[in-house]
C-alpha cells in the first residue's frame, strides 16, 4: 500500500486577518502518496507558490495543519523547520540558485555537508547522483559555466543528495529552452519512475503539466480541479 | 572548516566589493596608526625637549625641597646616594646641582640671578647645556669662573672676561660672597631663563654658599621615559624615605596637564577618523547584504541552520578585517619608521620660536610597537562589531521573504 507523504489538512493563509482578511490559500487539502508525480497549476495569484512553500516548511499556515510522513510540521520551531527541510525535502527552484563560487559536485556536496555526511559516502553519492543526471564530466565546473539546463539538473542532484522524502520544486523549467526543458523532465521522471521520488511541481508550464501524472488547478487559492480521481498510477516497467 | 573555505571563496566572487572593503580597512589602520604614532611622537619630543631642557626625568632631593627650595633644604653629596639611584635600572646619567639665589653686580648694576652650580660635564650630558654656549668657554669642574645667561649679561651690562660680583645668603644664615670671571655666555630659548641664570662649578658654588658637599638635587636621565614611574618608585625605595624623588609631571604639572588636554583633543579627532571608518566598512556591508538575501533566504530554505550561517558572514567579515588590518599595520610599519628617521619639519615663525627655546622644530613619530598593535586591534574591533550587522539580519531572516523578487 502506497505510504502517504504530504498530507495537507484544510490549510489556509490568510493576510490582514484581523482587518481586510485577503486569503492567499483557502481552505485547501491535499494528500500526495509516495511516487507521484505531481503539478500544482494555476494563473498568477492562485496561491501555487504559498502552498509550496507552506509543504515546505517555509511558510506556516494561518489555519490548518500539514503532515509529512506523520510528522505535523506546523508544530515545530523555525530551527526544527530547518533541520526538517535538510533530511526530509529536496528544493528545486526557478532560478536555480546554485552557490557560484563552489563548483558543480561542491553545490550537492554542500547540502551534504550541512547533513554531517563522511567524506567517502559524500563523495560516492556524488559519483553517482552526475551520474544520474548525466553531468559525470561537468563535476569540476562551475555553474557560470554550464547551461541553464545543465545548472538546473545540478540543482536537481543538489536536492537528491540528502536523499529526501519528495522534491519540491518551483517553476523548475521557466528559466529554460524546450530542449533543456525536456531533459530535465526526463530526469525527474526517470527518478520517479526508477526510485519511486515523490514530485511536487508548482508551474504553469504546459511541457510539465503534460508528463504530470497528477495535476491539481488552483484558483482564487481553491483547488478549483484535481485529477487525482483519474490517476496518480505511474507506468512500471 | 568547509565554512572558513566557502568564506574565503565567498570573500573572491565580487572581487571589487571585497577590495573596497579591505581597502577601507586598510587605510583605516593606516592613517590612525600614523595619527596616533604622530600625537605620541610629538608628545615624547616635548617631553624629551622639556626635561633636557632643565628638569631631567627624574629629581631626587631632600625631603621638603620641593615645598621649600632652600639651601638650608639641601643634603650631602654622598657617592652611596648616588650609586642607590645608579642601581636602578633604566638610569643614563646622574647630576648634581646645588641651586640658590643671589644678587649679582657689574660695575653699576645690580640683578638677582639664579645660580646653579653644576658638574658641567654631567650637566651637558642631561640639558645639552655646551650647545647653549654662544661664546666664550665651556666650563668644566675645576674651573673658576662661570658662565652667565646671555639675558643677565645684558642687563647687568657685562661681557666676556668682565668680572661679575655675587652677593647673597649661604648655608644657615652664612654670608655668600665673591666676584669671579666671566668665562661664557648662554643663551636659553625662555626669556625667563635668559635672563636669570648663572653657571658655576659645583665646587666653586658650594663655596660661594658655604655649603661645602652640599647638593639641592640629583638630576637624572633615563633611557626611555616608558618606564617613568616604575625607575622612581625603584629609585625612591632604593634611597629611603629621608629623600623625595619626583617624576617631570610631578615637577611641571602644568605641561603634564597640556599634553592631557592636547591629547584629549586628538582623541576626539580620531573618533571622527573611527566614525568614518565605522560607515566606510557598514556601506560595503549593506551592499553585501542586499545582494546576497536572496542566496541567504535559499540556503535556509534547503536547510543550512541560521547558526551556520552567522558562522559563514562572520567568517567572511573577520576575514576581510583581518586581511585589511593585516596589510594596514603591514604598510604602516615602514612608514611610521620613515617619518621616525625623517620628520615632519615645522617651518616659518613656529620653527624659530621652537629653535629660540633650544626645541628640534620637528613632528616626530613614535614607534612604540603598542601602537601598532592598538591602532589595529581598535579597527578589528570596529569590524567585528559591524560584523553583528549581518548575523542580527540572519538572525531575522525570512526565506520566503528574502527569496521574493
Amino acid at each position: 500500500m502506497p505510504k502517504t507523504v504530504i498530507d495537507a489538512h484544510t490549510i489556509s493563509k490568510v493576510y490582514n486577518p484581523d482587518t481586510i482578511p485577503v486569503y492567499a490559500v483557502n481552505n485547501v487539502h491535499l494528500h500526495l502518496e509516495e511516487g507521484e508525480f505531481t503539478a500544482l497549476v494555476g494563473p498568477s495569484g492562485s496561491g501555487k507558490t504559498t502552498v509550496l512553500n507552506m509543504i515546505g516548511g517555509l511558510d506556516k499556515p494561518t489555519e490548518g495543519n500539514i503532515y509529512i510522513n506523520e510528522v505535523d510540521i506546523t508544530k515545530l520551531s523555525q530551527s526544527e523547520l530547518i533541520n526538517f527541510r535538510l533530511h526530509n525535502i529536496g528544493f528545486v527552484f526557478q532560478s536555480f540558485n546554485l552557490i557560484p563560487v563552489l563548483k558543480a559536485k561542491e553545490n550537492a556536496e554542500f547540502i551534504m555537508l550541512l547533513q554531517g555526511v563522511k567524506k567517502k559516502e559524500r563523495e560516492a553519492r556524488l559519483q553517482q547522483l552526475f551520474k544520474e543526471i548525466g553531468l559525470e564530466d561537468k563535476m569540476d565546473v562551475r555553474p557560470a559555466q554550464l547551461s541553464g539546463g545543465q545548472q538546473q539538473r545540478v540543482a536537481v542532484a543538489r536536492a537528491l543528495a540528502t536523499r529526501p522524502r519528495f522534491i519540491l520544486a518551483d517553476e523548475p523549467t521557466a528559466n529554460l529552452d524546450s530542449v533543456a526543458a525536456s531533459k530535465l523532465l526526463d530526469l525527474m521522471e526517470k527518478l520517479n519512475r526508477e526510485e519511486y521520488m515523490t514530485f511536487l511541481f508548482s508551474t504553469h508550464d504546459q511541457r510539465v503539466i503534460d508528463r504530470a501524472r497528477r495535476v491539481i488547478t488552483l484558483v482564487d487559492g481553491r483547488i478549483a480541479s484535481d485529477t487525482a480521481a483519474v490517476s496518480t498510477e505511474f507506468p512500471h516497467g | 572548516m568547509w565554512i572558513i573555505k566557502l568564506a574565503w571563496k565567498n570573500l573572491w566572487r565580487n572581487r571589487s566589493r571585497t577590495l573596497i572593503s579591505v581597502a577601507a580597512v586598510f587605510f583605516a589602520v593606516l592613517l590612525s596608526t600614523i595619527a596616533e604614532s604622530l600625537k605620541q611622537g610629538v608628545f615624547e619630543n616635548l617631553v624629551k625637549n622639556v626635561v633636557s631642557f632643565y628638569t631631567g626625568y627624574i629629581q631626587v632631593h631632600k625631603m621638603g625641597y620641593q615645598q621649600e627650595q632652600l639651601l638650608d633644604n639641601s643634603f650631602e653629596e654622598d657617592s652611596r646616594v648616588k650609586d642607590a639611584i645608579q642601581s636602578a635600572t633604566n638610569i643614563r646619567v646622574i647630576a648634581p646641582r646645588l641651586e640658590g639665589f643671589a644678587l649679582a653686580s657689574s660695575e653699576a648694576l645690580t640683578k638677582g640671578c639664579l645660580i646653579i652650580g653644576v658638574d658641567p660635564a654631567f650637566e651637558n650630558e642631561i640639558t645639552g647645556l655646551r650647545a647653549r654656549l654662544v661664546t666664550g668657554v665651556f666650563l668644566n669642574n675645576r674651573d673658576t669662573g662661570v658662565m652667565l645667561s646671555e639675558g643677565l649679561a645684558k642687563r647687568l651690562k657685562i661681557s666676556l672676561q668682565d668680572t661679575v660680583v655675587l652677593i647673597g645668603q649661604g648655608y644657615h644664615g652664612a654670608t655668600a660672597a665673591g666676584k669671579y670671571p666671566v668665562k661664557g655666555l648662554l643663551r636659553f630659548g625662555s626669556p625667563q631663563l635668559n635672563d636669570k641664570l648663572l653657571y658655576m662649578p659645583l665646587p666653586v658654588a658650594q663655596d660661594f654658599f658655604s655649603a661645602q658637599q652640599l647638593i639641592t638635587s640629583y638630576v637624572v636621565s633615563l633611557h626611555t621615559d616608558k618606564e617613568l614611574n616604575q625607575t622612581a618608585m625603584q629609585v625612591s625605595k632604593q634611597i629611603g624615605d629621608q629623600y623625595e624623588v619626583m617624576t617631570w609631571e610631578e615637577l611641571l604639572p602644568d605641561i603634564k596637564q597640556h599634553i592631557q588636554t592636547d591629547s584629549n583633543n586628538m582623541k576626539v579627532v580620531q573618533g571622527v577618523l573611527y566614525l568614518l571608518i565605522f560607515f566606510g566598512i557598514f556601506s560595503t556591508l549593506l551592499m553585501m547584504m542586499l545582494e546576497r538575501k536572496f542566496e541567504m533566504g535559499m540556503l535556509v530554505a534547503i536547510g543550512m541552520k541560521k547558526s551556520k550561517l552567522v558562522q559563514l558572514f562572520l567568517t567572511e567579515s573577520v576575514l576581510t578585517v583581518l586581511i585589511g588590518c593585516i596589510a594596514g599595520l603591514i604598510a604602516s610599519i615602514p612608514l611610521v619608521y620613515y617619518l621616525k628617521k625623517y620628520p615632519i619639519k615645522i617651518g616659518g615663525e613656529t620653527a624659530k620660536a621652537y629653535e629660540r627655546f633650544g626645541f628640534e622644530a620637528i613632528f616626530p613619530t613614535s614607534t612604540s610597537s603598542s601602537i601598532f598593535l592598538s591602532q589595529a586591534l581598535a579597527v578589528l574591533i570596529i569590524g567585528l562589531v559591524l560584523s553583528l550587522y549581518p548575523v542580527y539580519k540572519v538572525i531575522r531572516l525570512n526565506p520566503v521573504t528574502a527569496m521574493k523578487k
